[in-house]
């Protein structure tokens, strides 16, 4: 019997992998947690995508739920999540915010003027250094900001419907509890 | 209309797979010739199906067919006619039609040139393939439909991703594809014997030159892989352990452990249980390899657009295939035989040594690419394994794995007295030590311990490969008798060793010298600026702008000096912008040399026509490539072994079990 039990070591092994691949199924790797959640966003003051000589800072975004969207025209996820973003901000529950990262300034006015712009503001973050400060690990990603200016959601990679009906909304409820 | 033509001719071909799944093995389980004899044409009507739904494929990349969703993703008709076809595998759902197609014409490859194999063990093989086939082709089918159409019809494509608009990246899928397919071959070779319960010398004879030309594709396909990310990417890297090269490298080190193995149990009838589990292991890493890219569950450079539902389908076939499969083993194994006896120390021994030490750093590696995923699903945070890790794990198994394949050829089959064979080795102790503390001190060259080391490795490596070529010289009488030898039996096999060890010598050299000597610089520099690196004068002559078929580029002119102040070479590196994705993208300006390669890449433009630019000196770095190319030759050669040609005109020896095999194998034994 042992001897008959050693041959079934292989498949054994095969099972569990198969259980944790199972599992891997459902998580997301691009999942990251961001050391800024439950902190109070980075500082910034940069001029603005379409009006270059006006500016805007972290303090505009004080006083209401926010969402801030880092994108740019050169990045495909971005061309994929913009319906949905269209889609947020017809809801009108919540202003969103870009910061267009990295990018060629004619390209991503141009990208507005095509696609539709859901966006209030948007802050054009030319060299990518407040990119940094956000701990930008790829186009696009999208924080949820509180009225106090503490980060309260990131999501790495395009939004879908998906995440905005079982992450977006449910938070912007509960964060947003007088409307 | 050709569209959906395709689309029926894939249905059509699983249909002829279902029928080459059931009705050989039912017939060939009970004695139905007729059965038996379908499953030939099964096979090559499956394959001729798959070749028209390939053919309606790359017909609507080459006519822009933008009304097919998958070619108005990924074509585009400014895009050169190569990379029309090339774009036919350059996402899921044309990779995986590409993949369907490659195990087509490997059945059929089978069908055909093993004509010497008794019907009913064929039509088993022919069948196990066919039930691979039913896996992917419903894959296909059900869940990634490369024909589906898309309404309203857009004017124009979204083109081929740049990254894999390059001639390397174009024929790289399809190598490594009939390498990973090929895998299938052996799989259903040691599948159909273990229903037949018949595990011996002639299955190993019979699988083992399949098992090596999907070797030499899959170490090929590997080889353009690695140089293709060097020029393509832009940071002189060439392997970066990321999830999706892993997935090629599992079954390639598990391939060599069973092409190794293989060997014995032809030789020897050893190890047969073990052999069979790795023909198993080997294809099954395949499979894992492609869940992985395909699935999504982790993260990688080579992003592909993760589906869930395809994740599910893939793990559900993989269980079903590996699951089965491994059940069979354990059923089956323990009835094999364990074949010949040898003495604790020989040839066996030393092989069984190095295959055990192949399967644990195939385990490594797999450990580290699902860590992250295993961590996560067990909640223990999120965790990335990198670079280091593997390179440490490589760095501790390499020396072990060398030493012992300098020693094994020159070990004798099934009993070797250590003391003649220290005698043997005692030269090349001297040679390959002393010539690594000539390259390790600093006495003669620039002088690190590791570049002395590698050298020392590879040094013992040549000169054990020179010993035995020395003791073949003297057995076959001198140099006319090795020429005579050279179309015999069994000499292919041994020249291919030979050739295949020496590219592991060149591999390891390139290898540890590049990582250990390579400068690189990242600077900013000015039109006419010129700046030192390694043995090198960098002189920056600013940039132009060029119009390429479907993307605009920056192109630089680096001129590059030595210290002489003569002209070495003049490298341009481009910064293209493809026009329809505006994806910007690095083309790497590289002057490739035997010894060294000079690699410069275009950063960005920092105003007033300065750029940022990377510079790398690289030394030896295609002795990696070198290295591959040469156990891909080497394996081919011993793949076209008189031996496996003879086999055929003695298909009663074959079919009666070949335990007469000779023992010695060019060696004087």
């Amino acid at each position: 019997m042992t001897r008959f039990l050693r041959y079934l070591v292989p498949l054994a092994i095969f099972f569990v992998l198969v259980v944790f691949l199972y599992r891997g199924l459902s998580l997301d790797p691009k999942l990251i947690p961001s050391p800024l959640i439950g902190k109070a966003m980075p500082q910034f003051v940069l001029p603005r995508l379409q009006e270059p000589d006006a500016t805007i800072s972290d303090k505009d975004l004080l006083g209401k739920v926010s969402i801030v969207n880092i994108w740019a025209s050169w990045c495909v996820s971005c061309r994929a999540e913009h319906e949905v973003l269209l889609r947020l901000a017809q809801t009108g529950k919540v202003d969103i915010y870009g910061l267009n990262y990295k990018d060629d300034r004619a390209n991503a006015q141009r990208w507005l003027s095509q696609l539709g712009n859901p966006y209030i503001v948007n802050a054009f973050d030319a060299d990518g250094r407040t990119g940094i400060d956000w701990g930008v690990y790829g186009a696009p990603e999208t924080f949820v900001i509180d009225s106090k200016g503490i980060i309260r959601y990131k999501q790495v990679g395009p939004l879908t419907v998906d995440i905005l009906n079982t992450k977006i909304y449910p938070l912007l409820k509960e964060l947003q509890p007088a409307t | 209309m050709i569209p959906e033509l395709g689309h029926f001719a894939l249905i059509l071909a699983l249909c002829m797979s279902l029928v080459l799944a059931i009705v050989p093995m039912i017939g060939s389980l009970n004695n139905t010739p007729g059965w038996v004899d379908l499953a030939r044409p099964a096979a090559h009507g499956q394959f001729i199906f798959l070749v028209i739904a390939f053919g309606c494929l790359v017909n609507a990349f080459l006519s822009n067919d933008f009304s097919v969703l998958y070619v108005a993703r990924n074509g585009n008709s400014q895009l050169p006619d190569i990379y029309k076809i090339s774009a036919v595998w350059g996402a899921h759902e044309g990779s995986l039609l590409l993949w369907a197609l490659i195990l087509g014409a490997w059945t059929v490859a089978v069908s055909l040139f093993s004509r010497n194999l008794p019907a009913e063990m064929l039509a088993r093989v022919l069948s196990v393939m066919g039930m691979v086939s039913i896996g992917f082709l419903s894959f296909l089918i059900f869940t990634s439909n490369p024909f589906e159409r898309i309404f309203p019809v857009p004017l124009e494509g979204g083109d081929l991703n740049p990254l894999l608009q390059d001639f390397g990246l174009a024929i790289h899928p399809p190598m490594l594809y009939m390498g990973y397919v090929g895998m299938s071959v052996a799989f259903s070779f040691a599948i159909a014997s273990l229903i037949g319960g018949k595990l011996d010398a002639a299955w190993a004879r019979w699988s083992r030159p399949w098992t090596l030309i999907a070797w030499v594709f899959l170490t090929i396909g590997i080889t353009l892989g690695s140089w293709w990310a060097y020029y393509e990417l832009g940071w002189g890297g060439w392997w970066f352990w990321d999830p999706v090269e892993n997935a090629s490298f599992m079954p390639w080190v598990v391939a060599t452990a069973l092409i190794h193995s293989l060997a014995v149990s032809e030789k020897r009838g050893a190890f047969k249980r073990w052999t069979v589990l790795l023909a198993l292991l080997a294809f099954s890493l395949s499979l894992l390899g492609t869940f992985l890219v395909r699935s999504g569950v982790l993260t990688s450079v080579h992003s592909f657009a993760a589906d869930p539902a395809r994740g599910l389908f893939i793990l559900v076939f993989l269980a079903i295939v590996i699951g089965s499969s491994l059940t069979l083993y354990a059923w089956r194994a323990p009835e094999v035989s364990s074949g010949g006896k040898f003495s604790f120390f020989c040839r066996e021994t030393l092989l069984l040594v190095n295959n055990l030490l192949l399967v644990v750093v195939a385990a490594f590696i797999l450990l580290g690419t699902l860590a992250p995923l295993v961590f996560d699903a067990m909640g223990w945070g999120k965790i990335s394994v990198g670079f280091p890790w593997f390179s440490k794990m490589f760095t501790i198994f390499t020396p072990f794995l060398v030493i012992v394949m300098g020693i094994g050829p020159l070990a004798r089959w099934k009993r070797q007295d250590p003391a003649e064979l220290a005698k043997k080795l005692r030269l090349a102790l001297i040679v390959s030590i002393s010539g690594g503390l000539l390259v390790a001190l600093p006495l003669f060259y620039e002088g690190s311990a590791w570049s002395g080391f590698a050298v020392m490795l590879s040094l013992w490596l040549v000169s054990t490969l020179f010993i035995s070529l020395r003791q073949r010289y003297q057995y076959r009488g001198g140099i006319s008798g090795m020429l005579r030898d050279l179309g015999s039996r069994g000499s292919g096999s041994y020249y291919g060793m030979v050739i295949a060890h020496f590219g592991v010598a060149f591999f390891i050299i390139g290898i540890t010298l590049v990582t250990q000597m390579d400068v690189e610089q990242d600077v900013r520099m000015s039109p006419g600026q010129t700046i030192e690196l390694g043995k090198y004068n960098f002189r920056f002559e600013g940039t132009r702008t060029i119009q390429g078929p479907n993307y605009r580029a920056e192109r630089g002119t680096v001129r590059v000096f030595d210290h002489a102040n003569k002209e070495v070479a003049v490298l341009s590196p481009e910064k293209r912008t493809y026009l329809v994705q505006s994806k910007p993208m690095t083309e790497a300006g590289i002057d490739p040399g035997f010894l060294r390669d000079v690699y410069v890449s275009l950063g960005e433009p920092l105003g007033g026509g300065d750029w940022s630019l990377r510079l790398y000196y690289k030394p030896f770095i295609r002795w990696v490539w070198l290295g591959g190319i040469l156990i891909g030759l080497g394996c081919l050669l011993a793949a076209t072994d008189k031996r496996y040609r003879v086999a055929k005109s003695r298909k009663v020896a074959a079919t009666q079990g070949l335990s007469d095999q000779s023992v010695s194998e060019g060696q004087p034994s």
